[in-house]
């Protein structure tokens, strides 16, 4: 009975973080771009700084009226969100938080899992640019297709070098193996492979399937009260999952001073250093153009993302 | 090849089938299912979606024979990848909402007739080979570990093989793709 009740636990603790953390990755990012902006963002809703804003948010969105076009494919257009959002809620279920056991369900192939699903949840995108049956939401579909599969590649490649340093797919193993100096040794890869999270994520300055001023809002453009929601949440769950994956394969997660007892501590600096990272970079960077984009991929991540492997092998014949 | 594999003791039979057993016997019926529509669907895209529940099943059935590297891999190459190329395909040329009347080629029972004649090879193939083979779930015989050391000890050399293979396909998808400069 007490493998049942832990993992009913584990389930719940998951699903937790699940809710909780990207809402205040949103709060977040509402606040740091409004203050880089010379702005105060949200300061009303909940009375100290706004900071129930993102509820009032959930809140209005649960009112709208969920409309379904005309012309649009019913059953796909109202799958798409939950394919979008559930592959994230998947992956954080094999992300450990600390050592030992502090984790939803420790994976053999860990590694492989969470990049797995990470790529699954395109899928919802997709369908959402077709059922649409609108010609902006098809182009949105479209580019998400083609960036994907141009930034998938050096994602993979620069988990692999990890993988390789450590000589497991776990991503326990991975943090058993780790030592300070992997950082410096890995700091290419972890470059290659957080950009290409934000890619994935279609993050600015990689948003142009979802560019306002050219198509709207890409995909999801026809899309109206919870489902909306239900992509924005997904973008901010994909924040999380990047960045707490990018802190344990590149940062040491919870390693750190004192980690038996602080570990998830440290690995929760780490995560959201990253996720500041990433509205930073939003606010800084305009976004690119589509061949840039490609550009980008093929001709500069994927040829660092293979030197990277290439140092991460020479490197471990010369050690072992 | 070292899977776990006892003979046919007496302890087993095919009545009275354990848990594992039986879901992996409905999963597989509903993969079956997924394909069937995938082929017989009147809509592209939906065949397509089809083809993602088909090829999820599958890696579902690998999770339940403890191969659980081999089903994060079929998820993050078929769905992830090959399904996304193809919808990425139809979106580019034709992906009507609706049914597509001409998407029938007319050779249906010429299909029909091929993918029989394949599915009895490939089971009379199975049924032959692995006879009285029980897989032991109890000792996981699919990790990443086990697959490595059987892939790079035992089958390095097909292994190889296939990656020249793959890599002339990449050299020759490039020449045939590349256009030459024309003079003007």
């Amino acid at each position: 009975m007490t493998t049942t009740l832990d993992a009913l636990v584990r389930c719940i603790a998951v699903l937790l973080v699940f809710l909780v953390f990207p809402l205040v990755i949103g709060q977040t990012e509402h606040k740091v771009m409004a203050h880089m902006q010379g702005r105060l963002g949200p300061m009303y809703a909940g009375g100290f700084h706004g900071w129930a804003q993102l509820v009032a948010d959930g809140v209005k969105f649960a009112q709208k009226e969920d409309v379904v076009p005309a012309g649009a494919d019913r059953k796909i257009f109202q799958l798409a969100p939950a394919v979008a959002l559930l592959p994230y809620l998947l992956a954080l279920v094999a992300i450990p938080l600390g050592p030992g056991d502090l984790l939803g369900q420790s994976l053999d192939a860990g590694l492989f899992f969470v990049l797995a699903v990470m790529g699954v949840g395109v899928l919802g995108s997709l369908m959402a640019g077709w059922a649409s049956a609108n010609k902006f939401s098809l182009l949105g579909g479209i580019r998400t297709a083609a960036q994907l599969m141009a930034y998938e590649l050096p994602m993979l490649l620069a988990a692999a070098s990890v993988a390789m340093a450590a000589g497991t797919v776990s991503l326990t193993g991975i943090l058993g193996a780790f030592h300070w100096w992997w950082v410096p040794w890995q700091i290419v890869g972890g470059f290659v492979f957080f950009v290409s999270g934000l890619a994935e994520l279609q993050r600015p300055p990689f948003d142009m399937p979802v560019a306002d001023s050219e198509i709207i809002f890409g995909a999801y453009t026809e899309y109206t009260g919870l489902r909306f929601a239900l992509f924005l949440l997904s973008e901010y769950a994909g924040i999380l999952v990047v960045s707490a994956l990018t802190a344990v394969l590149f940062l040491g997660g919870w390693h750190g001073p004192m980690a038996d007892g602080l570990g998830w501590l440290w690995m929760l600096l780490k995560t959201f250093a990253l996720a500041f990272l990433v509205i930073w970079i939003r606010v800084t960077y305009p976004r690119l153009r589509e061949d840039q984009l490609m550009r980008f991929a093929w001709t500069v991540l994927i040829p660092l993302s293979l030197a990277q492997l290439a140092l991460t092998g020479i490197v471990k014949v010369v050690i072992s | 090849m070292n899977l776990a594999a006892v003979p046919l003791d007496s302890t087993r039979g095919f009545l009275s089938p354990s848990g594992v057993e039986i879901v992996f016997v409905l999963v597989g019926l509903g993969v079956l299912g997924a394909a069937l529509l995938t082929v017989t669907t009147k809509q592209l895209v939906h065949a397509a979606l089809w083809l993602v529940v088909a090829l999820g099943g599958l890696a579902i059935e690998y999770l339940l024979l403890t191969a659980e590297f081999i089903a994060w891999v079929q998820v993050l190459i078929y769905v992830g990848a090959v399904v996304v190329l193809v919808l990425f395909g139809l979106m580019l040329t034709r992906a009507p909402i609706g049914a597509s009347p001409d998407a029938d080629s007319g050779n249906r029972w010429v299909a029909l007739g091929v993918a029989l004649a394949a599915a009895a090879t490939l089971v009379t193939l199975v049924v032959d080979a692995f006879r009285s083979t029980w897989i032991d779930l109890g000792t996981v015989a699919g990790s990443t570990k086990a697959n490595g050391v059987t892939l790079f000890r035992y089958w390095v050399l097909p292994f190889e093989a296939l990656s020249v293979l793959l890599l002339a396909a990449l050299v020759g998808a490039i020449v045939l793709s590349r256009r030459e400069k024309k003079e003007p």
